[in-house]
């Protein structure tokens, strides 16, 4: 019987180590991706876009005597579009493969893979429901907030117009499984309230997170600074005002919301109207499917902008307008974001050549250091002239730490143990972490708890510790050629970027005739100092 | 860019220009003021202990019983050391204390929704989407000193749906989490030690050095560098040791009870001891849509005991004229029973209880109709709540904080009720 056991584990053992192996050489393996190609002539309108925005940065920058950043490294433009598209840094098996294109075509190529990759889709979505219906858990049985991201998720990874997803979420009939865009609604609906949803609710979220302003304020009270009237907020508001929840899902029969009007004291229904451009509401029509069309209306420019003002942030993790939800009606607008919302709806609102013109310009790929000789000023970061660091959102960091533990890339192709693992270990992670829930893209700096979880806590700990099948670091240690490659590959999985001459020389003397376990601990000590660092938690 | 740069006190601004010909009166100004405002009769209280009793609990099964009404719903009261001031039945050992503990029975809210209310609470302003304000505890560590604390200055202990945020202050206001004080404090043990230690932080200051090159400003104002020290001497301080209760003796932890609760409020009192300036202690479960009065009846038992010798240990470390002692919820609940025994959200008027540092004992501010309307007698809003801690506080609750919006903002808007003040 020990005999068997004996076989078994040395069967198992020499699997084990086969498997290790084979892990290093599929990273450097010859796999192409798929790829969301455009045609030639897509690419030239987008250079055309992305240029006329450089055109006017730059004249921005001389006007005020900045000196713009040079560009960044090709690598650090690959990290920033992983953490912006799909929240997480470079497999070295993506690195791997992109080195093998030829320098100009690598860009290109990774934004192709990664519109092709459901990872995108995926992330994309959960960033963009956010606004539009929050963070929290939502009525009890009508609400289904997985079902509406991954409806939003098949919506991105079509690429569809994002004007007619937008309608649909605004509009839809129906029942909240069956027309999941029905989610946008039912997630205000008050069970206290015969299943009534919250106008004000939604009036609030159409006006910030579609149309980029604050009307909302005016609920209230009248806007500081703009020049909304509780009126104006409450027309909109009656867009919802007979939506109500039947046995066949949501319908417009109702009998119509009433408002408390300050003004009067009283409390009555109110006309459905909107606060500007009432030349383009329809007159006939379904009530939300009008609200639906005014909003979405090409010469409508609040909600491009909105939309590009957004995606820039989620692209620099700081919007062109700040905050994100809050941009003037009237004017005047940087002319970025009239370069983009202009060319958004114009191009049928298609999300991903906005996506491909922001990455295309000079500020998405200007370095994040000064340019030799000159020094960085609050003024660079204010006008783009450099690329802005950012704190990692919470699953960016714990996709970071997992990505890099792994070498090939996580997805939905790899092995069920390691999405099962990014799973829960991604949940426990973030809600440690602090989710900073729908005010995701507010300025800030990390916590001492964080902290204290990257130093200390198990996920670190587990993926920096000797274990042959789940770390990078035993596996680059036991398997790397060289001690320079060694150290190369760990700083690639992790910082995507190659040490410097300095931390070349520190590690490899560390390194240096080191064998067995020993050298494992000093490549998982790297492994933890990488992962710990400033520029592992920061985007930059 | 962090956050906290963009908060300037309105104050310091106009001071700053007024600097020139007028410096020097500016200057004798300037101490007077800061005579007048930070030396209250008596010396200010330093550390706040917030007992959070999340989901809402039943003023009338706490602390506004109205024994015989139809509201009571067959509650009863029992006196108190405090003659005319009773408490729901269940409250004996507090009872025994109410000459140092008093109740506002008049708070008014808007809020009827746990999360909206619970912000309410914890800010003293409504939810407003175009800020995050500061809580309580955050507002305590930013204009108190910090000197020779190691250890997390605003602490929440037990999990809560809604932690105290640091709002428009920043994140490193965050409360700092743990949960039941039984088990270890995550996360602050190195996973290895020595010369590997060394090697790693070594390592990090090498990784560090690569990143700032170029970049000084921007990677200095991420502050990570700074956390990093910070997370790291917390590792290594003695101070740690307030997370821990082993050595309490056994009596004591006895009398606090044996919960998650009882625990984490003797925490609570070991964390002030080390000059932390706000620990939150949350007492989950009392939103109690159905069977009402089981569920208070459950939760007082383990409240009461609590309460009642947190305030004897702080008294008798001499560490209750130092400390505001706070207990309630998100609102209150209906006078009216519903059908499944239950009682419903009542923001309308609820009940607070304060105790220690600044704080009179004994008083009851207020008063609500026991036929149950929405009707109250002295009715207070949560910001006076809020500004009367901050004022026992010796902060100038009134004070302006330009926030990153560049709107000014007071730290807390309401007005403190003198009367329980000393």
């Amino acid at each position: 019987m020990w005999a068997r056991n004996l076989l078994f584990f040395a069967v198992s053992l020499t699997g084990l180590v086969a498997l290790g192996a084979s892990l290093f050489r599929q990273v450097e393996s010859n796999q192409e991706h798929p790829r969301r190609t455009i045609s030639d002539e897509q690419r030239e309108g987008i250079r055309l876009v992305a240029s006329s925005i450089d055109a006017a940065m730059a004249a921005k920058w001389q006007e005020e005597g900045l000196t713009p950043a040079g560009p960044a490294d090709e690598l650090t433009v690959i990290r920033r579009l992983a953490l912006a598209l799909v929240g997480t840094t470079p497999s070295l098996e993506e690195i791997r493969w992109l080195e093998r294109l030829p320098a100009d075509q690598q860009f290109e190529a990774y934004l192709d893979a990664l519109f092709a990759d459901r990872r995108y889709s995926d992330y994309m979505a959960e960033r963009l429901v956010r606004p539009l219906v929050g963070v929290e858990q939502g009525p009890f049985l009508v609400y289904r907030r997985r079902r509406f991201v991954s409806w939003m998720a098949d919506q991105l990874y079509e690429n569809r117009r994002y004007d007619a997803v937008i309608r649909d979420c605004l509009a839809s009939d129906g029942i909240w499984t069956a027309q999941p865009a029905t989610n946008f609604v039912t997630v205000s609906l008050q069970q206290d309230k015969n299943n009534l949803p919250d106008v004000d609710k939604l009036a609030g979220r159409v006006c910030r997170a579609v149309l980029g302003v604050r009307l909302d304020c005016a609920q209230c009270h009248d806007h500081p600074f703009a020049s909304w009237e509780q009126n104006d907020f409450q027309g909109l508001a009656a867009f919802y005002g007979r939506t109500k929840l039947e046995l066949t899902g949501l319908k417009d029969n109702g009998e119509p919301h009433e408002f408390d009007i300050h003004a009067t004291g009283e409390t009555k229904a109110v006309e459905p109207s909107v606060p500007y451009a009432a030349e383009l509401l329809p007159k006939t029509g379904p009530v939300r499917e009008r609200l639906a069309i005014w909003v979405t209306h090409e010469q409508n420019k609040a909600f491009a902008r909105a939309t590009a003002n957004r995606m820039w942030a989620f692209m620099f993790g700081r919007a062109l307008v700040e905050p994100v939800d809050d941009i003037s009606i009237d004017g005047p607008h940087p002319e970025t974001l009239n370069l983009l919302a202009d060319d958004f709806a114009a191009s049928g609102h298609d999300l991903q050549r906005l996506v491909r013109i922001i990455a295309a310009t000079q500020a998405f790929q200007a370095d994040s250091r000064a340019a030799e000789d000159s020094e960085l000023t609050p003024r660079h970061a204010a006008e783009w002239a450099a690329f802005p660091i950012s704190r990692l959102r919470p699953e960016q960091a714990v996709g970071g730490v997992l990505q890099s533990a792994s070498l090939t890339t996580i997805d939905y192709d790899s092995h069920i143990i390691t999405r099962i693992t990014r799973a829960t270990s991604e949940q426990d992670f973030v809600k440690r972490y602090g989710d900073a829930g729908v005010d995701e893209l507010e300025d800030a700096t990390g916590t001492v708890t964080q902290r204290l979880l990257m130093l200390n806590g198990n996920l670190v700990a587990e993926k920096t510790k000797n274990d042959m099948i789940n770390n990078a670091a035993t596996r680059i240690a036991r398997l790397a050629p060289t001690d320079e490659k060694a150290i190369e590959t760990a700083y690639l999985a992790t910082l995507t970027r190659r040490p410097n001459p300095e931390e070349l020389s520190h590690f490899t003397s560390q390194l240096k005739g080191t064998t067995g376990e020993y050298r494992i601990d000093v490549l998982c000590d790297l492994y933890w100092a990488l992962i710990n660092s400033t520029e592992f938690s920061w985007n930059h | 860019m962090h956050a906290n740069q963009h908060v300037l006190d309105r104050r310091k601004l106009l001071q700053l220009a007024g600097l020139g010909s007028t410096a020097w009166m500016t200057r004798v100004a300037d101490v007077l003021a800061q005579e007048a405002e930070s030396a209250p009769r008596g010396k200010p209280a330093k550390s706040i202990i917030l007992l959070w009793l999340a989901g809402g609990p039943s003023q009338l099964e706490t602390f506004d019983p109205h024994p015989g009404k139809d509201i009571a719903g067959g509650t009863k009261a029992i006196g108190t050391s405090v003659r005319e001031v009773q408490l729901a039945a269940g409250f004996d050992q507090l009872a025994e204390r109410m000459e140092h503990v008093s109740l506002v029975r008049s708070l008014v809210s808007k809020e009827g929704d746990h999360e909206r209310g619970t912000y309410n609470l914890m800010t003293g302003y409504r939810p407003d989407p175009t800020v995050l304000h500061p809580s309580l505890g955050a507002i305590a560590c930013h204009q108190l000193s910090d000197s020779g604390v190691e250890i997390p200055r605003h602490v929440s202990i037990l999990n809560t749906p809604w932690p105290a945020r640091g709002g428009y202050l920043g994140p490193q206001h965050d409360a700092f989490q743990i949960g039941d004080p039984r088990g270890p404090l995550p996360d602050v043990k190195a996973r290895v030690l020595g010369k590997r230690l060394e090697r790693r932080n070594e390592n990090l200051n090498v990784v560090e050095s690569a990143f700032a090159r170029g970049r000084t400003r921007a990677a200095s104002a991420t502050r990570h560098v700074e956390t990093v020290k910070a997370a790291q001497t917390m590792m290594t301080s003695e101070q740690l040791k307030a997370f821990d209760i082993e050595e309490e003796p056994a009596d004591l932890k006895r009398r606090y009870g044996d919960s998650p609760f009882g625990r984490g409020c003797l925490v609570a009192r070991r964390l002030i001891e080390q000059g932390v300036r706000c620990v939150q202690v949350t007492l989950r479960g009392w939103d109690s849509h159905a069977n009402n009065h089981e569920t208070h009846t459950e939760l007082v038992a383990m409240l009461d005991p609590a309460f009642a010798t947190l305030i004897d240990d702080l008294r008798d470390r001499e560490l209750l004229e130092e400390t505001v002692v706070l207990c309630g919820g998100e609102f209150g609940r209906t006078p009216k029973i519903n059908g499944l025994g239950g009682r419903d959200h009542w923001p309308h008027n609820f009940s607070f209880a304060l105790a220690g540092g600044g704080i009179r004992g004994g008083r009851i501010v207020g008063q609500t109709d026991p036929e149950g309307t929405e009707k109250v007698v002295e009715a207070q809003q949560v910001a006076d709540l809020h500004a009367t801690v901050l004022k026992a506080l010796g902060i100038d609750y009134a004070k302006e904080i330009i926030t990153p919006i560049s709107r000014p903002l007071r730290l807390s808007d309401g007005e403190p009720i003198e009367k329980l003040l000393v």
